[in-house]
This record gives C-alpha cells, sequence and structure tokens, in this order.
C-alpha cells in the first residue's frame, strides 16, 4: 500500500508538469512572445522576448506606427499590456486604464478611471508614478495609489471586485504592479519615508478576499517567518530574528517597504521580492540602546516565500543597519546561468547599495557578490568565506559611515547616492548572450541625518542630501552596462549623460532596447553596446520597453513622461552648470532636453 | 505625540500680528535686521537669514536647508527649484508673505486645474516643519531673493547654538 502511493505520489508528478502549479493562464499568456501580459515579461522576470524579426541589421529602420497621448502628466514609469490584440496602457495618478484596439490603431475600446482622494498625492515619496497593470484569467489587476486593489473586466473595463490593502492617512501607499499566482493576487505597499510598517499581501484572485499578510519587521509569526525552518546564509534565522535587531518598538515604524518588482519559480513555488530601507533615514536615531548598529532585520532584504502560504523559505539582508537609503527591492531575475562552473539556478539582484548578487534561487545560498559600478565606495566588499562571523556581510568603510560621521555632520562623496547604483528599473537577461542589460545611476551624494520626530501620514526622513555625477569618471550620471552574472563582472558599459531610468529589454534578433532622460528610445547590440537605432520620443523616458507582434509584424513599444526620483532630482538639475565639479557636459539641468508628457510611442519596421 | 496644529500656528499669528508691523515700501532705506542667539530677525520682526561675506550662513538657514531637504525636496525639488509636479518655491516665495507662507504650510491647500490635481498637505501636524518653519523660511527667502545661489551646499558659519538645541529638546522631543 505504502508503495502504491509512492508510485502513486511520483506519477502525480510526472503527469502534471510544474506549469499546473503556476496560474496556467499567466503562463500560457506570458510563453506566447506576441504578447506582453504581466510587466515584467514573465514570473522569471528576464524582460527577455523571443520575437526577432527586428534585429541588428535592420532595426535603423524602425520607424514610428502610432502613438498615444495618456493625458496625464506625471511621471510614466511601467509598459503596456498585449494581450490578443488589444493594449492595457495605465497612467501615474489617477491611474487611469486604457484598453486600446490594435488593429485600429489603438482606438478606445474602455477607459477606467478609479475616484481616488487627491490627498493621497503629497504622501506619495517621489512623484505620483505607477509600475503598470497585470492580466490573468481575463482580467486586468491595478493597485492604485490609495492602495485599493481592483479587478477589471478585460473585455469591458467594468469593476468585478475591489480590496483596501493600505490607509494613506498613515502614509501608505502604491505605485507597484502586482503579481497574480495562481489563484492569488500578491501585492506590496510604499512608504518607508513615512514610517510605514511594510507588508506583502495575497489576495483570492476571483474575490478579493485577503488570505494573509507577512511583515517585513516584528515578530515572527506576523512576518510569516518559521524561526527554525526559514533559512538564512544556510542557517535557520532563529526566534525574533527582527524583534531582537531593533530598539525598543521601532520596528512598528521601521518601513521595509516592499514596492519593487516580484518573480515567481513555478518549480519551486516561491516568489521573489525585495524590502526596502529602514525608517527614518538618520541612522543615529535607529541605533541600539548602547549606541551601536543594530541589522533592523528583515529591512534590506531578498525574501523567498512560499506563494500559496507566504511562509518565508529565506531571506537574505543585504545592508543591514542601512545609513544611506540603499533599499532593497529591485527585481529579482530568476535565471539557470554557470556560476563557478557549475549550472545553477540562480537569482540575480543588482542591489540600490551598487552591488550585483547571485544567489541559488532554491537555498539562499549567497554565490557572488560584486560591485556593478566600479565607483561604489562605501563598502569594500561582502564577506565571502562561510567560516567568517562577517559572512554574507558587506564591509562598512568608516569614512562613508553617516553613522560613524555622526548626526548633524555631513558625510561627502558616497557613492552610490540614495537612488542607488540603480533603482526599480528593471534589467533585463537574454539567454543568448548569458548577459544582463541593466540599466544604472552613475551618481554620488554627501548626507547629513538629523533627528526627526514621527507623525503618522507625514514624512519621516531625517536625513538631507546633495546628488552629483559621480567625480573623477566620464561627467555623465548614468551607465547602460552588460552584466556577467557567474563571474560578478562587467562585460561592457555605455556612458549615458542621465541616469538611465528606464527598463530595459533584450530580444531573440540580438537587439536590446532601453529610454533615456532626455527621450531617445536606444537599440544597441547586445555584443558590445554598440547603438544601432535611436530615436527621440515626446518627452524623457522612465517607462520599461516591451515588445509584441500584431497583425504578422513585431512592434517595440515604451510610454515617454518624465518625472519619477528622477524628475525631482534631475529635472531641476543636480548642480548648477557652472559650478567646480569639473566634468564637462552632464550637469545641464534635464529641463533643457525635455518636458513633461504622458505618451506611449509604437515602433514596427516599414 | 505632541499637538503642533492649528493652536501652534494660530499663536505664532498671534504673536506675529502683536509685532509692529512696518511695511517696506514706507522707506527707501531698508531698515536694519537685528540678531538675538543668532537667529536674524528684519525690522518688522520677520525672520530672516544672515550670510557672511565669505559666504557662509547663519544656523538657522543651515537648519532650513536640511529641514527642507528632509521635508519638502521631494515636491518642491532640490533647493526649492520645483520638480515635475510642484512648483518651484523660489518662484511663489517672491511675492508670498511670511503669513501667508506659514498658512499654507500648516493648512496646506489644493489646485485643480483641468490637466492636474495639485496638493498642498497640511503640514500642521508634523514637528518636523512646524518646529522648523521660520528656518524653512529663512533658507527658502535667502534662495529666492539670489543670496545663496544654486548648486552649491550652504556652509555654516557657527555651528548649533544652545538656543537651537534647547528648542529642539522642547519642540521635537528626544
Amino acid at each position: 500500500m505504502r508503495k502504491l502511493i509512492q508510485s502513486a505520489a511520483l506519477l502525480t508528478t510526472v503527469a502534471f508538469p510544474v506549469q499546473a502549479l503556476a496560474n496556467p493562464d499567466v503562463i500560457k499568456q506570458t510563453s506566447n512572445p506576441d504578447q506582453w501580459a504581466i510587466q515584467t515579461g514573465d514570473y522569471a522576470n528576464t524582460r527577455y522576448s523571443k520575437l526577432d524579426q527586428i534585429n541588428r541589421d535592420n532595426v535603423k529602420n524602425l520607424k514610428v506606427a502610432w502613438t498615444f497621448s495618456t493625458g496625464v502628466l506625471r511621471g510614466h514609469e511601467g509598459a503596456p499590456l498585449v494581450i490578443g490584440n488589444t493594449m492595457y496602457v495605465h497612467t501615474p495618478f489617477p491611474n487611469i486604464v486604457y484598453a486600446l484596439d490594435l488593429n485600429q490603431d489603438g482606438k478606445i475600446l474602455w477607459k477606467y478611471e478609479p475616484k481616488q482622494d487627491p490627498s493621497v498625492i503629497p504622501v506619495m515619496c517621489c512623484d505620483t508614478v505607477h509600475r503598470g497593470v497585470a492580466y490573468a484569467d481575463g482580467m486586468i489587476f491595478l493597485h492604485q495609489a490609495d492602495t485599493t486593489v481592483v479587478a477589471l473586466d478585460a473585455k469591458t473595463g467594468k469593476e468585478i471586485w475591489k480590496a483596501v490593502n493600505g490607509d494613506p492617512k498613515k502614509g501608505e501607499t502604491n505605485t507597484a504592479t502586482v503579481l497574480p499566482v495562481k489563484d492569488k493576487v500578491i501585492v506590496g505597499i510604499s512608504g518607508a519615508e513615512f514610517g510605514v510598517r511594510g507588508h506583502v499581501t495575497a489576495y483570492d484572485m476571483k474575490t478579493g478576499k485577503q488570505l494573509w499578510r507577512a511583515f517585513s519587521t516584528g515578530p515572527d509569526s506576523e512576518m510569516m517567518i518559521d524561526p527554525e525552518k526559514t533559512m538564512s546564509l544556510g542557517k535557520p534565522v532563529g526566534k525574533d530574528s527582527s524583534l531582537k535587531t531593533w530598539t525598543g518598538d521601532q520596528w512598528k515604524i521601521g518601513g521595509g517597504s516592499s514596492w519593487g518588482w516580484y518573480s515567481y519559480d513555478p518549480e519551486t513555488n516561491l516568489f521573489f521580492y525585495g524590502t526596502a530601507n529602514p525608517s527614518t533615514w538618520n541612522p543615529v536615531q535607529r541605533a541600539s540602546a548602547d549606541g551601536k548598529p543594530i541589522d533592523q532585520k528583515w529591512t534590506m532584504s531578498i525574501f523567498a516565500r512560499d506563494a500559496d502560504t507566504g511562509v518565508a523559505k529565506w531571506a537574505y539582508q543585504m545592508t543591514p543597519f542601512d545609513e544611506w537609503d540603499y533599499d532593497g527591492v529591485n527585481e529579482m531575475i530568476l535565471a539557470d546561468i554557470p556560476v563557478g562552473g557549475q549550472p545553477r539556478k540562480a537569482l540575480v539582484h543588482f542591489d540600490r547599495n551598487g552591488l550585483g548578487y547571485t544567489l541559488d534561487r532554491v537555498t539562499g545560498e549567497l554565490l557572488v557578490a560584486q560591485k556593478y559600478d566600479p565607483k561604489v565606495n562605501w563598502t569594500t566588499g561582502v564577506v565571502m568565506d562561510k567560516n567568517s562571523p562577517q559572512y554574507g556581510r558587506p564591509q562598512v568603510v568608516p569614512a562613508m559611515s553617516t553613522f560613524q560621521t555622526g548626526q548633524d555632520k555631513n558625510t561627502k562623496g558616497v557613492c552610490p547616492a540614495a537612488l542607488g547604483a540603480k533603482d526599480q528599473q528593471p534589467a533585463a537577461y537574454s539567454p543568448r548572450t548569458g548577459l544582463f542589460y541593466v540599466p544604472t545611476n552613475h551618481v554620488c551624494m554627501d548626507y547629513e541625518p538629523f533627528r526627526v520626530s514621527y507623525t503618522a501620514g507625514q514624512p519621516y526622513v531625517g536625513a538631507t542630501l546633495s546628488m552629483y555625477p559621480a567625480p573623477g569618471s566620464h561627467g555623465g550620471m548614468g551607465n547602460f552596462i552588460a552584466w556577467d552574472a557567474g563571474q560578478g563582472k562587467i562585460a561592457w558599459s555605455v556612458p549615458e549623460q542621465f541616469s538611465v531610468w528606464s527598463g530595459a529589454l533584450a530580444t531573440a534578433g540580438g537587439v536590446v532596447f532601453y529610454g533615456t532622460l532626455e527621450g531617445y528610445l536606444k537599440a544597441v547590440d547586445e555584443k558590445d553596446g554598440k547603438e544601432l537605432f535611436k530615436f527621440k520620443t515626446p518627452s524623457g523616458i522612465i517607462g520599461n520597453v516591451m515588445t509584441y507582434t500584431h497583425n504578422g509584424k513585431q512592434q517595440v513599444a515604451v510610454l515617454s513622461g518624465i518625472g519619477g526620483w528622477a524628475g525631482i532630482g534631475l529635472a531641476a538639475g543636480l548642480t548648477n552648470p557652472t559650478d567646480g565639479l569639473g566634468a564637462v557636459g552632464g550637469y545641464a539641468g534635464l529641463r533643457d532636453y525635455t518636458a513633461l508628457g504622458g505618451v506611449l510611442t509604437v515602433f514596427t519596421l516599414p | 505625540m505632541k499637538h503642533f496644529g492649528i493652536g501652534f500656528a494660530l499663536a505664532t499669528f498671534a504673536l506675529l500680528a502683536a509685532l509692529p508691523l512696518t511695511t517696506s515700501g514706507s522707506s527707501q532705506d531698508k531698515p536694519a535686521k537685528t540678531e538675538e542667539d543668532g537667529k536674524w530677525a528684519e525690522a518688522d520682526g520677520t525672520p530672516t537669514y544672515n550670510i557672511t561675506a565669505d559666504g557662509k550662513v547663519d544656523w538657522y538657514t543651515y537648519s532650513g536647508f536640511r529641514r527642507y531637504h528632509s521635508e519638502c525636496h521631494v515636491c518642491h525639488g532640490p533647493e526649492g527649484e520645483g520638480s515635475t509636479y510642484a512648483p518651484g518655491l523660489i518662484g511663489s516665495m517672491k511675492t508670498m508673505k511670511y503669513m501667508e507662507f506659514m498658512e499654507v504650510v500648516a493648512g496646506g491647500r489644493t489646485i485643480t486645474r483641468p490637466d492636474k490635481t495639485s496638493v498642498m498637505p497640511a503640514l500642521g501636524d508634523n514637528a518636523n516643519v512646524m518646529c522648523y518653519l521660520d528656518d524653512i523660511y529663512v533658507y527658502l527667502k535667502a534662495r529666492t531673493d539670489g543670496a545663496l545661489p544654486r548648486g552649491s551646499r550652504p556652509e555654516r558659519a557657527v555651528e548649533k547654538p544652545e538656543t537651537a538645541i534647547q528648542h529642539e529638546k522642547t519642540c521635537i522631543g528626544s
């Protein structure tokens, strides 16, 4: 009998391919390269398309096929989706969703505009951006700025269900897309600059009923951490791993929000995401009772959680006791790549702190942690010796420690700046080259922390920053790089005048696409970054490039619309063009190049 | 949690109203500003900045620079220059008087236009703003008047005065 059960179990495993574990519809829709069904292109977040009509030879002939104004002026992040002959375009606040008919040059099939209290606007850190909708099972999922999660009928735009995920009066807002997995929609939250307590929440895809919520900080049960089974760097995390690393009840207003990109691995049924900075930005106020740095777990961490139960399988904290606002929310790209000569089921993550991490996504083992911008200077690197008590921890350079320099004192020349060597703008992975294509910031900062008090719904920042292009470099504020995640090395790097704030797209045609803050859509060769095509769109690009097929022809689309953090930090120019920082060119304000305006531009070959 | 709401703002207005108000324009010569414990004020009592010959600022202007870039700059841009969705304050401060500045900061305001809605939140409950309202005002005034140029981080001429340390303790708590 026992034997029978065993073989039945075995049969089950064989009979149902791994895809059956995931949402079959998402797998089906995303595996069709003619479509773009979720923001990240696929569950693995590769942003790679199998389409190859547009290639290295003919990309220079790309022409604008049609355009569409979103009617909204603020920063446009994310990308449109395409399902069949319908394109879904979202906007920043007020978070309009348009369904456009691709058979009629983008005629509007329906428009959904949620009614939101405009008082949510100033509670959103860094512009009212939104990183897009997701599609599954005939529904479009929108997580609004005011944290309302809504499911729309993809055919009609009618509301199917609504759920409320947070309270903007406490500074809880949303800018992120959602992850549809199986019968659930998994969502994050923003607000670490307002002292929220970050969490990730699952809703029933059919009804919108809340199923579970896992916080980033606090008691084990509320974080859905099993002290014995949740692993970190090969060991169980142990009891009260978060509570032990905070002073008093600061974890209740400790940040660790979850506003980045989520990936999912059907094979292990794990989903992956990062947590943001601890609140406040003043590390002195977060020190231990005896005035020493303490980790503030699990802010600044990568989480791998079971998609059914929400329970954490492993976690890894990249920047313990953050002193620079190096949010850990950037995308987690799942790729099977060789590391040290061995094929690994890897997770690759380009952190705000300037380190490119490669981990084993099944176990959370740390494989590679290397600087992906040579100017990164706050750390000498991560200890990789498993026997060291410092294993897995970045070693902080004392002169760059805003904590050691102290409150009311200015720590100068820290690289990268708080916007990170890379912010949320997602990288792409091409299985053709085995390389990761990464949009980066090349910006450094001075950072002065000072005392702040917490009031619900009010900024809880506590530091002032000055940012400027990385000194002693090419003078620009960005690079577009290709990264070998197995070795932790830059393969090639293309300098950009401004930060590259646009998500990349890699294609089977050998062409990699990205946008620039001046507004160019650029196509480069996957091999060496050589520019093959560029076109200046109506406004700066902070959106992500996507591709699809219509009537048998490959199309490339991107949202323009300057804004976001780039709009705050760069629109007015980081520094005076005439000041003495000494590099050429790059300092002039972005306002000399582009102006506001949300526009979709679609390209195709003639 | 302390209450920094309307009571605080009203008390400040009352105090201000009690001061002798000499409007500018009544005299061609700008009346001299005065200093008390490192805090500078116009003859009419309006707080103001002080910048030394070598370009260094008084503590309160420096403090205003810091608080501005902690509380205000995510909307109003670096150094009051504005952003893609909130106005540059060095423009609006040209016409905005001290009283109106305090009103708008404490009470907020909403402007609805066909293309967008702008919301200035009420910051009356925010100790990080209200405890340093004069500081932020004098910093922005220095920027507006062109006394503090763009792109350079102001240098403080003096360290934090004892009055400021005490004020911070009582106002914001420790």
